[in-house]
């Protein structure tokens, strides 16, 4: 398949393992930000395949992983009120809330329905103008121009009844919290590809810049993860801390500017909460006033009670690069994907979940 | 930075998730924690597709499946044809000629009678394909909201050569998966069709009878181990019940697994891997080393095995396991579906 099969190649991949192979000298430690490569990285055993200086830690770039339980508590909360139908994105009916999923609340009887789309939620609530729509919105830049479109759709066909449950997060501000931490040992960062295809280059050059810290934007196949390592390895060896984009098939230096003019009308920069990584200045979006008809947690009262955190779980660690799945006790044992103990095991994204999926026959030689 | 506020986990156990249904792990584990349990006998406690009995001289397979699929008329079959080709594929699976089959219909108020006909007429056509007879049935009507259209149960008998004991526990270090063409299109072609995720694609179902290719790979003499067609939970879920069953390990060979570009195309785009997709029409073997190149151009002459390939072995490493080698050399888990494949948000 065209666009497929090149960046999947053996003999590329052999090559570019070569070539970074021949120019470390020492240890690094690298950090990729999206889940999705996270994803690439364990399913064809990239980790396993460089040379042992380069250590790969991952890093927060999973939607669901990040987002608070109270928003899944909340969004529980609005699905099981008579009027309302509560619609999201697939892999978000299996993280679990404080008591809850939404998989089981809609076992309860709740209206919770699977969509590919916010235009989808758009389109139920036109067909169902006596149900309450309620669409639960997370994920990084990559999901926010399509959510903001509905609301300004919404808004332009007047539908009042449709509203958004918003949980999004900006990467620049997280990787900032990421390095300016005390504990920090990631020394260059793979950039999410989606992400700066929406956004463009301008934020991370600034990074570069602020923080001395190189930053190659990669893209989720085996030979772009590898081709952004390659890329990293340079400039550490060389000590030029600097920003190149080497996924140029998809991201632009300006970005999708159609689709950052839509995110600046419907949204603002808010601070925002992160599971496992804690608040964040300015790390995420809110509704603007003028859209506040169609904001869920202005229209619904919402009374939620923060939960309490297993102990065990070190997901916390585990999203800020300090530590990997397989440190953790829990692990395979009493945190599997059926049963997780953290929202990493929860989506096929999270760094747990890739470890336990593809990575559980080395887990049973060592024991 | 504030400490982790993880929540706690959440098994539900007092409610049936959509889950229980998917073929992966959540209905194995409602099999061993709700029916084994109850219905404990050695031909259930064997877990194969089909109860294989034993009367007198003859040798019996009998099973029975239902029926829910949403549409009901989809591209490439009906709910009818499924019905008929599913019966008669967990028979010829463990070796059986089927010959007859049972029809219970769950009929939703206000179903269209031309629908109904539709099926039916299918049912007739599907049946005559695969040389059985549907020789009993019921007919129950619901309130309207109570089913979804329609459902279908079927049961079916097959007759089984004495000397045949294909089952789940027989794979062996060292033997052949087998498998008889590209996989996912059932699957793909549903999906393709479901509100909400509606996409274009020409993908057809590949519902068709197996008991064709089955009694020419039967034919050669090969002494097979187990024969399973991968439908929910797909060629993964399949191959690691004939893991955990043999105390084996399987290892898939990427490159070797034939799937439709189209099939590709569309999991790449909902991101699912098409290991998991349920097939319809298509076979899993596994056969003795010595036999399996007699097996597979068995199966290539047969118009239903044009596409078959060997696609993996059974291995003493990684007992439980299904290993895959991907097209980098390197190995990974293809575990047992957990749930039903979620769409991820990007």
């Amino acid at each position: 398949m065209k666009y497929l099969d090149e960046y999947r190649d053996a003999r590329i991949v052999k090559g570019l393992l070569e070539t970074i192979r021949r120019k470390v000298t020492r240890h690094w430690v690298l950090m990729e930000i999206c889940g999705g490569q996270t994803h690439t990285i364990m399913r064809y055993g990239l980790d396993e395949l460089l040379p042992p200086q380069i250590e790969l830690v991952h890093g927060p770039g999973c939607p669901v992983c990040v987002t608070p339980a109270s928003i899944l508590d909340r969004a529980i909360d609005l699905a099981q009120r008579e009027d309302i139908t509560l619609v999201t994105y697939g892999d978000m009916l299996r993280v679990p809330g404080s008591r809850l999923d939404l998989f089981s609340a809609k076992a309860r009887g709740a209206d919770v329905r699977m969509v590919y789309s916010p235009l989808d939620a758009l389109r139920i609530a036109r067909l169902n103008p006596q149900r309450k729509v309620v669409f639960l919105a997370v994920g990084f830049e990559t999901t926010a121009p399509a959510n903001a479109m509905a609301v300004w759709q919404a808004s332009r066909e007047r539908l009042d009844n449709f509203y958004l449950l918003a949980s999004h997060v900006l990467v620049p501000p997280a990787i900032r919290a990421l390095v300016s931490s005390p504990e920090n040992r990631v020394q260059g960062f793979i950039a999410p590809g989606h992400v700066c295809t929406v956004v463009g280059c301008k934020d991370y050059e600034d990074l570069v810049q602020d923080y001395n810290v190189p930053i190659v934007v990669g893209g989720f196949e085996p030979v772009d993860l590898l081709q952004a390592i390659s890329v990293l390895v340079t400039l550490l060896e060389q000590g030029h801390p600097e920003f190149a984009n080497e996924y140029p098939r998809s991201v632009s230096y300006r970005g999708n500017v159609e689709a950052q003019r839509i995110l600046e009308e419907v949204f603002e920069v808010a601070d925002q909460s992160w599971r496992g990584l804690g608040e964040i200045p300015l790390s995420g979006f809110r509704l603007r006033e003028k859209f506040a008809a169609y904001d869920a947690d202005k229209v619904f009262a919402l009374n939620i009670q923060e939960s309490d955190a297993p102990e065990v779980c070190i997901s916390a660690e585990i999203l800020r690069g300090l530590k990997k799945p397989t440190d953790c006790s829990a692990f395979g044992v009493a945190c599997t994907p059926e049963s997780p103990l953290g929202a990493p095991m929860v989506s096929s994204e999270g760094a747990c979940s890739a470890y336990y999926q593809y990575r559980r026959h080395s887990l049973v030689t060592i024991q | 930075m504030k400490p982790l506020d993880c929540p706690l986990p959440i098994v539900d156990t007092e409610t049936i998730l959509l889950g229980h249904g998917s073929g992966g792990k959540l209905t194995a584990e409602l099999f061993r924690s709700v029916f084994l349990p109850a219905f404990d006998n050695p031909v259930l406690n064997r877990m194969d597709d089909q109860a294989q009995l034993e009367i007198g001289n003859m040798r019996l397979a009998f099973t029975t499946d239902s029926f829910v699929v949403k549409p009901l008329i989809f591209r490439g079959g009906d709910i009818g044809s499924l019905a008929v080709n599913g019966t008669v594929n967990d028979l010829s699976v463990g070796g059986a000629k089927p010959l007859f089959i049972s029809a219970a219909f769950i009929l939703e108020e206000g179903l269209p009678m031309e629908t109904l006909r539709r099926v039916v007429n299918s049912m007739r056509e599907a049946a005559a394909r695969a040389g059985v007879q549907i020789v009993t049935g019921d007919t129950k009507v619901v309130e309207k909201g109570s089913c979804d259209g329609m459902f279908i149960n079927t049961a079916g008998i097959g007759l089984m050569r004495s000397d045949l004991h294909l089952s789940a526990d027989q794979a062996r270090p060292g033997d052949v998966v087998l498998l008889s063409g590209p996989i996912g299109d059932h699957g793909i072609a549903i999906l393709a069709e479901r509100e909400g995720l509606s996409f274009e694609t020409d993908m057809a179902s590949d519902t068709a009878s197996l008991y064709p290719l089955v009694a020419d790979m039967l034919s050669t003499g090969a002494p097979l181990r187990c024969m399973r067609d991968p439908t929910r939970g797909g060629v993964a879920s399949a191959c690691n019940e004939i893991a955990q069953t043999s105390g084996v390990g399987i290892q898939l060979y990427e490159e070797a697994i034939p799937v439709r570009a189209e099939v590709r195309g569309a999991c790449e785009l909902l991101g699912i891997d098409p290991l998991y997709i349920a097939n319809e029409g298509k076979l899993l073997a596994i056969a003795s080393p010595e036999t399996a190149e007699l097996v597979l151009a068995a199966m290539h002459k047969n118009q239903l095995g044009e596409g078959a390939a060997v696609i993996g072995q059974v291995t003493t490493e990684n007992r439980g396991l299904v290993t895959l080698r991907t097209s980098l050399g390197t190995v990974r888990v293809v575990d047992m579906m957990a749930n039903d494949p979620l769409p991820r948000i990007c």
